[in-house]
């Protein structure tokens, strides 16, 4: 008897692979963005509707011009992660083009431009995120109050009709409708001299823990985090030294002068620091990969965040730290590779 | 009885599939009617062939000898004719061929003498031991195959702690547990051989945790045994805990050193299946002629383990253990991670075969098409030597042998781990082996060319050499021949002188002698005018009649130079 094919060891392999890899992220992102969609209204799903045809559509349109294959590229679900994560970070009324941009952007620049999967050195997500919001400033500021009973707010249509055609409903202008995100209040008033409580007194946008809303989206971030840890997606590395960082530091100033600074809690349950801990930093692409060195590259992240918040330009740095420590990651990896077995040790 | 363990890096818990081949008591397989033994069944130089073809061997007769140091010899498994000795397929990856014995068995299974039993081998030195286990021809049994004999001697080091590994990590494979539960006691008697060899403080046995049984029979034979300061030593089940060098962390919490050997830290480590061959080899008289071999996988429908003789086709073996079904996928030699698919049933069980897969789609995963390496880190986490082997795969895959090897590539014993949970399927210790042939290649190129260039080198140095000295002799002649010719003429000029001068004395006294006598001239002096001129005519004519022939010569060379 002989055999012509003689495959290399190992001869067997779990189940899974890339793709499920993928779609586990997508599957830890759902509560967080549940809970988005109930308190911003359905721009959010319009968002990702629109990001993943997008995401898809230049997906395939750059794996046919570099002559790859379409199949396995088009279902690895890798472009459906970056459309899904525009979606959780873009404004819940933004205009299609606005979304267009960025996912396509994301795509051909950031991914494919680079050499595709596994390739790009930046999280192709925030590369889209950061063109828009450095170009687009005023529609990437148009943030909606979260929905609540005494606020008004636009349904699904109204949301649709906004980001197709750009109308508003009659009687309506976009500064009536949208409103300052917490984070934003209170980096604007803090500079206007006023004490965190004063501010947060003074706004209804602030809730128990964060903004309202906001808490909640980044507390089911962050169980979908966990979840993701237990089935061994993603390391517990990159978020602990992304929040841990991000919480001491923020700690260390508000016990300075809790009148001049926002508490450590407020700054983990605010904008986007759990979906950046969990599903951005977290890309394994563009991250840093020995286990030392994702301690190191997540609690840089959660420095950055912190810096760009208090003394920057922007109200959340979490896209800007991420690309920041994206260009680090090298250097980080090289530095911090473990000790091998048997070479005595440090 | 607890005993502190130690932990290595990585792992993978997997699916141990054992329980399917451990139905069965181990039996021997039918004599089959012809025996091919490759003249390579270990690490080192292959054996040289010591009988010719036709010739009838004995069971247990040496049909090759070791060649070298690191070698061991081949014994006939069973009696007949040498009907062959060529190129046959063996068990290798490449799936090449190698020289081989080939024996038509007679049947008749007669033996050579045997070699006379050791009833007390304390009475023996350890290289008296040792010898008889290396004309034995054991190798490690555990699948490494390095000569046995080299790793009963430690040389001038102090041996600390004798190991026998028993882990048997790999799944499906169960050849060791089923020795351990059926020949304890030839396993414990293998020991005290190996530990008198060594002259080793301690011994350690240690076996994976999910083996309860084994662990039980080798306990209590070592009780029988009266070993009572032998320790069996359950380790967690976690692939690749059998390997030698993290059996030795989990069990002492030392690492062997990088490029170094276990003997570095005063551990040697042996196969429990070695330790019972050694007490065949001693106590009985047996080379090793047998071994254990697992054959299973959904492929077979009777898995269970037989007691194979070395040389035995795998084809023949699989016949055995029922009806193959039709799905059978690969052959693979060895478990599921480290073993390597065969290219034919026509290869021959080895000394090292420890297993024979027959595997199915169920039991193997088709060769999937490779992703793009996505750096999840996957590999990283699970390596057992703390490599990161995203970073070998890139540099091994860029063809840069400098960086790889700057990665410790030479650390990665290829267990696997880092391609069984990449979640981009890519064959990752393919690339590693690549990358480790590779450099060999070019290692065994350069020392080729450095030895070129020292030759070059040399020749031309004892040119140079040569010629200068060639020179220094030449320079002396030439000066010891001008020293001679000055010192010569100076000589001759003194003689010359001397003579003239005895000449001139002799011309006087000669004319003072002829004037004090008043003698007569001759008639030639005192000639008239007219005589002279006489004479000079009559010369002249003489002269001119003489010679006439020179005188044509002269006319015709003139001739044939103005042609």
């Amino acid at each position: 008897m002989k055999f012509l094919d003689t495959p290399s060891s190992p001869h067997v392999h779990p189940a899974g692979g890339v793709t499920q890899v993928m779609l586990r992220v997508i599957y830890a992102l759902v509560p967080g963005l549940v809970a988005y969609v109930y308190f911003f209204g359905w721009g959010v799903v319009i968002n990702i509707v629109i990001a993943a045809v997008v995401s898809l559509g230049a997906e395939a349109l750059m794996l046919a011009l570099r002559r790859r294959p379409l199949r396995p590229f088009l279902t690895d679900a890798s472009a459906l992660v970056t459309a899904m994560l525009l979606g959780a970070s873009l404004p819940p009324l933004a205009p299609w083009w606005l979304v267009t941009i960025a996912a396509l952007f994301a795509i051909v620049v950031a991914k494919h431009l680079y050499g595709g999967l596994g390739y790009n050195p930046f999280n192709p997500a925030m590369v889209g995120y950061a063109v828009v919001l450095i170009s687009f400033p005023r529609e990437m500021t148009a943030w909606l109050p979260p929905h609540l009973p005494d606020v008004t707010s636009l349904g699904f249509v109204d949301t649709l009709r906004y980001s197709l055609l750009g109308h508003l409903p009659k009687g309506l202008n976009l500064d009536a409708v949208t409103m300052a995100t917490p984070l934003d209040a209170m980096k604007t008033q803090l500079g206007l001299d006023k004490t965190v409580g004063e501010i947060v007194a003074g706004s209804p946008v602030f809730g128990a823990l964060a903004g309202k809303g906001w808490e909640w989206i980044n507390g089911l971030y962050l169980a979908g985090g966990l979840w993701l840890i237990q089935r061994r997606v993603i390391t517990w590395q990159i978020p602990a030294g992304m929040l841990g960082s991000l919480f001491l530091l923020a700690l260390f100033f508000y016990v300075g002068d809790p009148g001049a600074h926002a508490s450590p809690l407020f700054e983990l349950f605010s904008g986007a620091a759990m979906l950046g801990a969990f599903f951005i930093a977290t890309d394994p692409v563009s991250a840093a990969t020995t286990p030392r060195g994702r301690l190191y590259y997540g609690a840089g992240i959660g420095v950055l965040t912190f810096v760009i918040r208090t003394w920057g330009g922007y109200p959340d740095g979490v896209a800007f730290a991420v690309l920041l420590m994206n260009m680090a990651a090298p250097t980080i990896d090289y530095y911090t590779q473990p000790r091998v077995f048997g070479h005595g040790k440090e | 009885m607890s005993r502190r363990l130690w932990h290595f890096h990585g792992g993978l818990h997997l699916a141990a599939h054992k329980d399917e081949s451990m139905r069965e008591e181990v039996l021997p397989t039918r004599l089959p009617s012809r025996l091919v033994l490759p003249l390579q069944q270990h690490i080192g130089e292959p054996a040289e062939p010591v009988v010719t073809v036709g010739e009838q061997v004995l069971k247990g007769q040496v049909v090759a000898r070791a060649h070298g140091y690191v070698s061991a010899p081949v014994h006939a498994s069973s009696s007949g004719t040498v009907v062959a000795i060529e190129e046959r397929p063996v068990a290798h990856p490449s799936g090449l061929s190698a020289p081989c014995i080939v024996i038509e068995t007679d049947g008749r299974e007669k033996w050579r003498r045997r070699e006379s039993r050791i009833d007390d081998f304390t009475a023996l030195d350890p290289s008296e031991l040792r010898n008889r286990i290396r004309e034995a021809g054991i190798v490690g049994l555990g699948g490494a195959g390095f000569p046995a004999f080299i790793k009963l001697n430690p040389g001038t080091a102090k041996v600390k702690t004798l190991i026998l590994n028993g882990a048997e990590c790999e799944p499906y494979i169960t050849c060791d547990a089923m020795l351990m539960r059926q020949r304890p006691r030839e396993i414990v008697e293998g020991l005290r051989i190996m530990r008198h060899a060594l002259q080793a403080e301690r011994c350690l046995i240690g076996i994976e945790d999910n083996k309860p049984r084994a662990i039980e029979a080798l306990r209590q034979a070592l009780a029988e045994a009266g070993l009572g300061d032998v320790e069996v030593v359950a380790v967690p089940t976690r692939y690749p805990a059998g390997g030698e060098k993290q059996l030795i962390k989990v069990l002492t919490g030392q690492e062997v050193p990088s490029h170094g050997l276990p003997l570095n830290i005063g551990v040697v480590c042996h196969n429990v299946g070695t330790a019972a061959a050694v007490y065949r080899a001693i106590a009985v008289g047996e080379p090793l002629l047998s071994r254990v071999v697992t054959v299973t996988g959904r492929g077979v429908s009777r898995p269970r383990n037989l007691e194979v003789l070395i040389g035995t086709p795998i084809g023949a073996l699989l016949a055995e253990c029922g009806p193959e079904r039709g799905d059978l996928d690969r052959l693979i030699m060895g478990g599921p991670m480290m073993g390597f698919a065969l290219h034919t049933d026509e290869a021959p069980v080895v000394k090292t075969t420890n297993c024979i897969l027959a595997a199915t789609h169920e039991d193997v995963v088709p060769d999937r098409p490779a992703l793009p390496c996505i750096r999840c880190g996957e590999c990283t986490r699970v390596c057992p030597v703390d490599l990161l082997p995203q970073q070998l795969y890139w540099h091994a895959r860029a063809k840069d042998f400098d960086k790889v090897q700057d990665y410790n590539l030479f650390d990665c014993i290829e267990c696997g781990c880092c391609a069984y949970v990449c979640p981009s399927h890519l064959p990752l210790v393919q690339y590693y082996r690549f990358a480790k042939t590779e450099i060999w290649a070019k290692e065994r190129e350069k020392e080729k060319a450095d030895i070129a260039r020292r030759r070059h080198e040399f020749r031309q140095a004892r040119l140079e050499r040569e010629k200068a000295e060639r020179e220094a002799r030449h320079r002396q002649k030439r000066e010891a021949l001008a020293k001679d010719k000055s010192k010569g003429k100076g000589a001759d000029q003194a003689a010359e002188q001397s003579k003239k001068a005895a000449i001139k004395e002799a011309m006087e006294r000669a004319k003072a002698k002829r004037a004090a006598a008043g003698v007569t001239p001759k008639n030639t002096e005192n000639l008239s005018e007219e005589q002279r001129r006489q004479i000079e005519q009559a010369e002249a004519r003489r002269k001119a009649n003489a010679r006439p022939g020179d005188d044509d010569n002269a006319a015709r060379v003139s001739d044939k130079e103005s042609e």
